[in-house]
């Protein structure tokens, strides 16, 4: 203290200097770095939080519609047995009835191809029609059937016709010889021009010029373009009838031989495209010609395709085609699953809370019980998944991929969150509404039942719904009882039978290698989060509409 | 059937609840009436909370115990010569063959004893559900008789009444206390299982983990196919990456938001920070192999190196996206915990926002935000889709972020998805693994809560 007061006295310190003003404003720089990184940490979460979205919506909105072509099939008589109508050939209906679009496709070849254009499911849509409406039996209708993955990407524009031909580093080497300036066209070739050694050692003792081995002595040369990979070969390069082009040369000159020369050598065609026109692009291996662009293109000018919403979505069960794949069997299940939820976990989260937070007397049970409910909520998932699978189908031998056991086990997960907000609902009616009660004689029970549970309901189901939207998200615990089974049908929905839920629904699709389930996995992904978004929703509109401040 | 029966115990309870309803209505009419003690409604309760209750729970114990029951019965009637010289995983399949066979599975010629068993089996089945209903539905109609007889004007229905929802609080109580004691349980009876088979040394040291080679017999004791430690690390080398990103950007958000922004700003981007924390991870998982891996492996080709497309990098990244919110939250408490008194000091001394912030505010709200951290990285350890969707399966040890690892919560999933049978040590493997990831979450979260309490005592 003395010290600083002799050196350096107050009132002698100058606050206008230039080394003052420099240090103060080097502190607000710091502040305003400080808040720029806050601002940044910000942005960066909502920039994350967009990018989540944009792409789910980008990659989903394409499953909204399906693109179906209108057959117009003859349901005939003779084929069809009214007494057992799904027994009829329907795929041969429905396959002659599309061919009848083509006349002059002939071959088995082409035909096959051409049917490949629809989906395999629209035999089953045909024969569903037949079924629902065995009236129609002997007429010609009209049906709309989706056409297959890869047709419904391409119209949607998700897939090109062409891809790329070449990998970014084979477009690299194409750039190492354009640098070195020896890609030339001649004559509508594009040519390399390699300086190669005609190698006498190659041209054997017999048959001299016209056996030698030409292919080795353009690989020799080649090397010299590509120092750095010597394992390359020029066969990707060049045309296969380079060596053919060499050999003419020599043989021409026959005394080439034991020299050093240069020769103009033709690309590969995809080398060769990339120098005439800028681009190597090959037909999209999903198509297997470029005839069914031209029946899909016909089929398109004659007004047969159309994009519908996609209610399959909603009605379908499960199915190994993307176009045909549906949510119907994980929303049964999901709802089974919530129902069994909500039907536990309501009453005994309510009872616990009220238990705890009125009538329980201070003491190590009690305190126990609040340890563990805290220590519950913070237990992984997957560890409940676990527990499932041990005790509820190892020791009680509940049946396996169940609503049933999938709600038991998503209950003892929103347990907690229930009795949590249910005891804070509690804690937040004010103790006259209690004292008042008591005063004209009520029992403590009825002053629970009858005044304070009512008043504190809208946070009891505000913290329910909040509860229960985590429950329909929860994934793990699902997997590991097997709501995870592959239902292609929703004739059997019931709380003891195999089901799906919603999120495994997700990651089972989000497994799939078909292109398409991409596009119906983000689909699956938007509904689910819509669920989720209503239910908030209704949780905040209960909490502003009914919760009182006293 | 169980559906009728739980409708007809509903019908009784309900006829139970009228019938001591209107017997009490009478006592009003009788000779001799002074007054009445309880309301009707609470004779009615009682009535039919005796009528209900006891027969549901026989119910549910039937359920719980019939299946074990005949199973003992089954396996005592076969013939002895059938059963001679097979262990337990045969015996089990034989049984499972006999119930197969009784559901009408039938998918090669079964022999004679299966089809005798299969027999035996549905005629038990048939006695043992007539025999619940009956038993569950006399016991509720004799309850409501015996009931409806205490019935009297004097008659403490009402505390008979509360006493009993009391009892039926408690017992919902304890659910928590049994679901916990469940985890501990079923956990530990498995891994011991585990451990008979697989020495615990080579469990929590060894450094091979290749279950799936151990399913054949021959190689289950030999060449160290459960050392879990490479699982461990690649656990710890995802959290750590997830931290990387969600401890930088929830904290300065935090510190934005407390002290910068104006309370518009707050009232919009809070809730929005929340939304990351209420998507599901499933979707999280999907973004990751969807959109944040392939962008880092072109990222990385960019560059000039490979990143494999199932890299720690990817998922810890993605993981720590969803673990923004909570940082940020748990500091954004600890932050408006520090008293006003403190930040008033530090203006007064004439430090700028930023000075009392990182000098001042930061300090002080420490073990706060320390206990934000373990909190978050406890959820880091336990989530389980994005790793099982983004990350790998293959257990390498390595600490390169590019390359793929495995952690607990996959190995969970990837070892018990599909069928499963409780007697090899590659199911056992998961409860072990599951053992394990229990323990270090909960003794994350205790000492992360008493850290977070302790602190908010000192300025209360």
């Amino acid at each position: 203290m003395t010290d600083i007061s002799q050196t350096q006295p107050a009132a002698t310190h100058d606050w206008t200097s230039a080394a003052a003003r420099r240090r103060v404003r080097r502190r607000y720089a710091a502040d305003r770095r400080l808040q720029f990184y806050g601002i940044a940490a910000i942005g960066t979460a909502m920039a994350l939080l967009g990018v989540l979205f944009t792409t789910l919506i980008y990659a989903g909105y394409a499953a909204f519609t399906t693109t179906k072509v209108e057959l117009g099939v003859f349901l005939d008589p003779e084929k069809i047995d009214k007494g057992n109508i799904r027994s009829a050939n329907f795929r041969k209906m429905v396959r002659d009835a599309f061919l009848s679009y083509f006349p002059d496709v002939q071959g088995r070849t082409d035909k096959r191809n051409l049917s490949k254009i629809l989906s395999s499911g629209a035999a089953y849509i045909v024969r569903d029609y037949a079924v629902r409406n065995p009236d129609k039996i002997g007429e010609l209708v009209t049906i709309s059937v989706p056409v297959s993955d890869p047709f419904d990407q391409l119209y949607k524009g998700i897939i090109p016709r062409e891809i790329q031909a070449l990998s970014s580093d084979r477009i690299l080497l194409y750039e190492q010889l354009e640098h070195r300036d020896v890609l030339s066209v001649q004559g509508g070739v594009g040519v390399v021009k390699t300086t190669l050694f005609v190698d006498p050692a190659q041209v054997p003792e017999e048959g001299g010029v016209e056996a030698a081995d030409y292919q080795r002595m353009i690989n020799e040369g080649f090397r010299s373009f590509f120092l750095s990979e010597p394992s390359l070969s020029y066969r990707e390069i060049l045309s296969p009838n380079a060596a053919e082009a060499l050999k003419k040369k020599v043989v021409a000159n026959p005394e080439l031989v034991g020299k050093t020369i240069e020769v103009d050598l033709p690309l590969s065609a995809n080398y060769d495209n990339l120098l005439q026109k800028g681009e190597a692009k090959i037909r999209n291996p999903r198509f297997r010609s470029d005839k069914e662009f031209a029946w899909f293109d016909s089929l398109i000018q004659r007004g047969l395709i159309s994009t519908p919403f996609t209610w399959e979505l909603f009605f379908n069960a499960d199915s190994r085609f993307p176009e045909l794949a549906g949510l119907a069997g994980a929303l049964s299940g999901s709802f089974l699953a919530l129902l069994v939820c909500f039907l536990l976990s309501f009453p005994i989260g309510i009872a616990t809370a009220t238990y705890l937070e009125e009538f329980a007397p201070k003491n190590r049970i009690t305190d126990l019980i609040e340890v563990n409910i805290n220590n519950l909520a913070a237990v992984p998932s997957v560890v409940f998944g676990l527990l499932g699978l041990a005790l509820f189908l190892n020791t009680f031998g509940m049946p396996r991929s169940a609503p049933l056991v999938g709600g038991m086990v998503l209950a003892l997960m929103t347990l907690p969150t229930i009795i949590v907000a249910t005891r804070a609902a509690l804690k937040s009616v004010p103790p006259s509404i209690r004292e008042a009660a008591l005063g004209v004689g009520a029992s403590k029970h009825q002053v629970m039942l009858h005044h304070v549970l009512p008043l504190a309901m809208p946070g009891i189901l505000t913290g329910t719904i909040i509860g229960l939207a985590q429950a329909l998200g929860e994934t793990a615990p699902l997997l590991l009882i097997g709501m995870n089974a592959f239902i292609p049908s929703v004739e059997n929905i019931g709380l003891t039978q195999p089901a799906m839920a919603l999120p495994t629904q997700i990651f089972s699709w989000a497994d799939s290698p078909e292109r398409g389930f991409v596009s119906r996995t983000s689909a699956a992904i938007i509904v689910l989060l819509g669920f989720l978004v209503l239910m908030n929703l209704l949780a905040v509109y209960l909490r502003r509409r009914f919760e009182k401040k006293w | 059937m169980l559906t009728y029966l739980l409708l007809a115990l509903l019908a009784v309870t309900i006829a139970a609840y009228f019938a001591g309803f209107t017997k009490a209505r009478s006592f009003a009419t009788a000779p001799g009436y002074s007054s009445q003690h309880s309301l009707s409604g609470y004779h009615g309760a009682f009535v039919a909370a005796w009528a209900g209750i006891p027969s549901f729970l026989l119910v549910l114990l039937w359920l719980l115990f019939q299946g074990p029951v005949i199973d003992s019965l089954l396996v005592s009637s076969l013939p002895p010569d059938r059963v001679k010289g097979l262990d337990i995983g045969q015996l089990n399949l034989l049984v499972s063959e006999i119930k197969s066979v009784a559901k009408g599975n039938v998918f090669s010629e079964p022999d004679a004893v299966v089809l005798a068993g299969a027999e035996r089996y549905n005629s038990w089945s048939t006695i043992a559900i007539w025999a619940m209903v009956a038993s569950a539905l006399s016991l509720s109609v004799a309850a409501l008789f015996i009931a409806r007889s205490r019935l009297a004007p004097r008659f403490r229905a009402r505390n008979q009444v509360e006493r009993i929802t009391s009892l039926l609080m408690i017992i919902c109580s304890l659910i928590a206390i049994l679901t916990t004691i469940g985890i501990v349980a079923s956990l530990l009876y498995e891994t011991l299982r585990f451990f008979s088979m697989v020495s615990p040394v080579q469990f929590f040291f060894g450094l091979n983990w290749e279950p799936q080679i151990a399913m054949r017999e021959d190689q289950v004791t030999s060449g160290g196919a459960f050392g879990a430690i490479p699982v461990y690390v690649g656990t710890m080398l995802i959290a750590f990456i997830a931290m990387l990103v969600a401890i930088p950007i929830g904290l300065f958000s935090a510190v934005y938001l407390t002290e910068y922004a104006s309370s518009g700003m707050r009232a919009v981007v809070k809730p929005l920070l929340e939304i990351l924390a209420g998507i599901p991870t499933v979707v999280y998982g999907f973004f990751a192999v969807l959109t944040v891996a392939p962008a880092m492996r072109e990222f990385g080709e960019f560059l000039g190196f490979a990143i494999a497309p199932n890299s720690a990098l990817a998922a810890g990244a993605v993981m720590g996206i969803m673990l923004i919110p909570f940082i940020s939250s748990l500091s954004d408490d600890a932050l408006a915990a520090v008293p006003q008194s403190l930040r008033d000091g530090s203006y007064g001394l004439g430090a700028t926002k930023g000075e009392t912030i990182s000098k001042v505010l930061l300090p002080a709200a420490l073990p706060g935000i320390m206990g934000g951290i373990l909190l978050a990285v406890s959820r880091a350890i336990g989530e389980t889709m994005i790793v099982v969707m983004a990350a790998g399966i293959i257990a390498a040890l390595t600490l390169n972020p590019f390359e793929p690892v495995t952690t607990v919560t996959v190995q969970i999933v990837t070892l018990l998805i599909g069928d499963t049978e409780f007697d090899n040590p590659k199911t056992l493997a998961a409860f072990a693994l599951g053992l394990v990831l229990f323990l270090v979450t909960l003794c994350l979260n205790v000492i992360a809560l008493s850290i977070v309490r302790k602190y908010r005592e000192q300025y209360d």
